[in-house]
């Protein structure tokens, strides 16, 4: 386990609640930037549709509509480490995502969205708040999705941000020198 | 540097190496007062702090076992993490924000400038501004504070900017880039603030003041210092006169010690001070240590906080540079006009987009939330801090059942809102989001609390013995050679960030303690 990871599991065990679900991991999402579509998902656990379930199960809890699946990917490959780890994560996925595709005569991939969402937050409620708990952190603490979201992230490698923008905002008028005095 | 031995009577053990304990080991260092430094946390370096939000809460946090109760929103959302505090040598200096700013006259005599408020357990402090004046003087010297002492504001950031324009857009006056312990230029040895954005993450320039890398080492240089990392006090243990004579901790390997004691300073915040000597319970003190009262535990406060944060069309960049240089101090006053009684500060604020993910909305997911998620970059923020009413019921308390890993109970904190918080806040919310809306927001988010950095009260400070645990000099009423010297000795809390009155109470408190060990009273 990496040092990374057993921070973030430690503090999702500790937090437990809404914010971060019950125990769940956000192992390391070992992805690199790829064009869209061009990835392939090596699952351990999970089958080949429970990954596809889980990847769109993803997409509703935290849809971002210009975020190409390669990230949501994340997130599954995430929830697959701790079901590989605990057969009761394991089966707990299972059971949410046999839940979703019997709520109707239709497996749920292949509903709408509309009704996709409805079952989600009806029947499939306890896998909603899984992934939610694990996406929180997998989904939102992957470099590559910084980029996507303008985040830079650390900065003391490169001197901090001084000069790099940490005052460039033109769009207002500055702030008189006695508010906010020059930089030495 | 120095090592005592465990059997050396003649030392002071000071519990807990941030604001309070950190600089009060040092004051009677320099005093030449031989001191123990029993710090629980490890010994990290500035090297060693990561420009990583989740990699450095894991890192300096304290993830010991905690629980909760009470209808606060961190009960439900992070029922383990009550706090947002450290568990490192320097404490939480290493995490905080760098807000120095001095309570105002009225705030240390709130019951006679309050009234009676129902519900809550108001007190005036035995001291006012007056005595702690020249100690804050010392405190904003010591720290560098900015705009005291010749030293200049720090430059705006984006996200001042922001805040600048709304606030004087709104007729605010009091608006600047604060009153900072972050060097804006280089002091005391130590470099210029070079606006890395990650103040909470460990200061990687050592800009921003922590006991880690200035009270600590010029203790040592004394030699009177004898720094114990990884060193978990459990027990303070007393004679038969009632005097405290020794700490019992434990080791990294999980081995018990006990420290000799000449006198012992409790600062190991406001859950594990009260903890500390709630634990230490004997047949002489049956419920707990210098607690007489039944007020050790009692009176928690965390400040009323809450967050704005507001999206707009332009980029903000918000994570760029310090993070809490920008302040509007208008609606610090006292004007029950409003519809409450005490005030709050509008501070910047901005986290990274990971804690945002976990911040923002506890728990919350779909669109709405992914909508602010989209426009992170476009996002500036602030955050509230004011003066929360005291209460009894909301405390620290001994779990009933679960222990820690030294198989002690573990803290759990109580924590209701009074409506005097509810009304304040709802206020602050309102006027945060006018100031972004006069610049044109396009929505605001009215942010909930976050597991609390700021942990008062809950050993406070009181003329009357009945009333609290310690004195004016935070000396424990019940024992005399037992001091606290922390945030747990506010009184009440004021609307100011607290680092600074812990700092400048801890250097009043050493000269006491130096005086009375002079006089043969300790």
């Amino acid at each position: 386990m990496t040092l990374e990871a057993m921070n973030r599991r430690r503090f999702l065990h500790l937090t437990g609640g809404a914010a971060a679900g019950a125990a769940m991991i956000a192992a390391g999402v070992g992805l690199t930037a790829a064009p869209r579509g061009a990835w392939a998902l090596s699952l351990e656990s999970l089958d080949a549709h429970q990954g596809a379930t889980l990847l769109k199960v993803a997409r509703h809890v935290f849809p971002h509509d210009t975020l190409d699946d390669v990230y949501y990917a994340g997130v599954v490959q995430s929830l697959d480490g701790k079901a590989a780890a605990d057969a009761d994560v394991a089966a707990a996925l299972a059971d949410g995502v046999k839940a979703l595709d019997t709520a109707t005569s239709v497996p749920w991939l292949d509903l709408s969205d509309g009704y996709q969402l409805r079952i989600l937050e009806g029947p499939g409620e306890t896998l909603l708040h899984t992934v939610k708990g694990d996406a929180v952190v997998s989904l939102y603490n992957n470099p590559l999705v910084w980029r996507h979201f303008g985040y830079e992230g650390p900065s003391a490698q490169h001197g901090g941000y001084m000069n790099r923008g940490f005052d460039d905002l033109n769009w207002l008028p500055d702030p008189d020198e006695q508010a906010s005095p020059p930089s030495a | 540097m120095a090592k005592f031995d465990n059997n050396d009577d003649s030392v002071v053990v000071v519990i807990g190496s941030g604001a309070g304990g950190g600089t009060l080991a040092n004051e009677l260092c320099q005093k030449g007062i031989k001191v123990v430094l029993l710090e629980a946390g490890k010994h990290h370096t500035i090297a060693d702090f990561i420009n990583d939000e989740w990699n450095a809460f894991g890192q300096l946090s304290w993830l010991d076992k905690r629980t909760t109760s009470g209808t606060w929103r961190v009960a439900k959302d992070f029922p383990g993490l009550p706090a947002w505090i450290c568990k490192a040598v320097g404490g939480s200096t290493t995490h905080w924000a760098g807000a120095s700013l001095r309570f105002q006259e009225h705030e240390f005599r709130v019951r006679t400038e309050y009234g009676d408020v129902e519900g809550a357990s108001l007190l005036d402090w035995p001291i006012g501004l007056a005595d702690l004046e020249p100690w804050y003087a010392k405190a904003e010297d010591k720290m560098g504070v900015t705009r005291t002492n010749g030293i200049p504001g720090l430059p705006g950031n984006n996200n001042f900017k922001v805040m600048w324009n709304g606030a004087k857009r709104l007729g605010y006056k009091e608006v600047h880039t604060g009153r900072m312990a972050i060097n804006s230029r280089p002091r005391d040895g130590r470099g210029a603030c070079q606006q890395l954005g990650f103040c909470f993450q460990g200061c990687k320039t050592g800009a921003k003041w922590s006991t880690l890398y200035t009270e600590i080492p010029k203790a040592e240089a004394t030699g009177n210092l004898d720094l114990r990392p990884e060193s978990q006090a459990l027990t303070v243990t007393h004679n038969d006169q009632r005097l405290v004579d020794g700490v019992v901790y434990a080791a990294a390997d999980g081995s018990q010690h006990r420290q000799a004691a000449r006198a012992v300073c409790v600062a190991g915040n406001s859950f594990e001070s009260p903890r500390l000597l709630l634990n230490s319970a004997s047949a002489k003190f049956p419920d707990g240590l210098a607690n007489s009262s039944g007020q050790v535990g009692r009176n928690y406060m965390r400040h009323m906080t809450g967050s704005v944060y507001a999206t707009f069309d332009k980029p903000v960049n918000m994570y760029r540079g310090t993070t809490m240089a920008g302040i509007i101090s208008d609606e610090s006053v006292n004007d029950p006009s409003r519809g409450f009684v005490g005030g709050y500060e509008m501070e910047t604020l901005s986290i990274g987009l990971p804690f945002m993910a976990a911040f923002l909305d506890p728990g919350a997911y779909g669109s709405l939330f992914t909508d602010a998620m989209d426009r992170y970059d476009h996002m500036a923020g602030m955050w509230l801090v004011g003066e929360d009413m005291p209460q009894e019921s909301n405390a620290v308390t001994l779990h009933p059942t679960e222990k820690d890993q030294h198989g002690l109970p573990v803290p759990n904190v109580h924590f209701d809102d009074h409506p005097n918080d509810i009304a304040m806040r709802s206020h602050a919310y309102r006027q945060g989001s006018a100031v972004y809306d006069a610049v044109g927001a396009i929505r605001n988010y009215e942010v909930p609390p976050y597991p609390s950095t700021h942990n008062l009260g809950t050993n406070r400070m009181s003329a009357d013995p009945t009333r609290g645990v310690v004195n004016q000099w935070g000396q424990a009423h019940d024992v005399k050679n037992l001091f606290v010297s922390d945030g747990s000795v506010f009184t009440t809390g004021a609307a100011e960030n607290p680092t600074l009155t812990i700092v400048a109470l801890a250097i009043r408190q050493a000269d006491y303690i130096a005086n009375e060990m002079n006089r043969q009273m300790l």
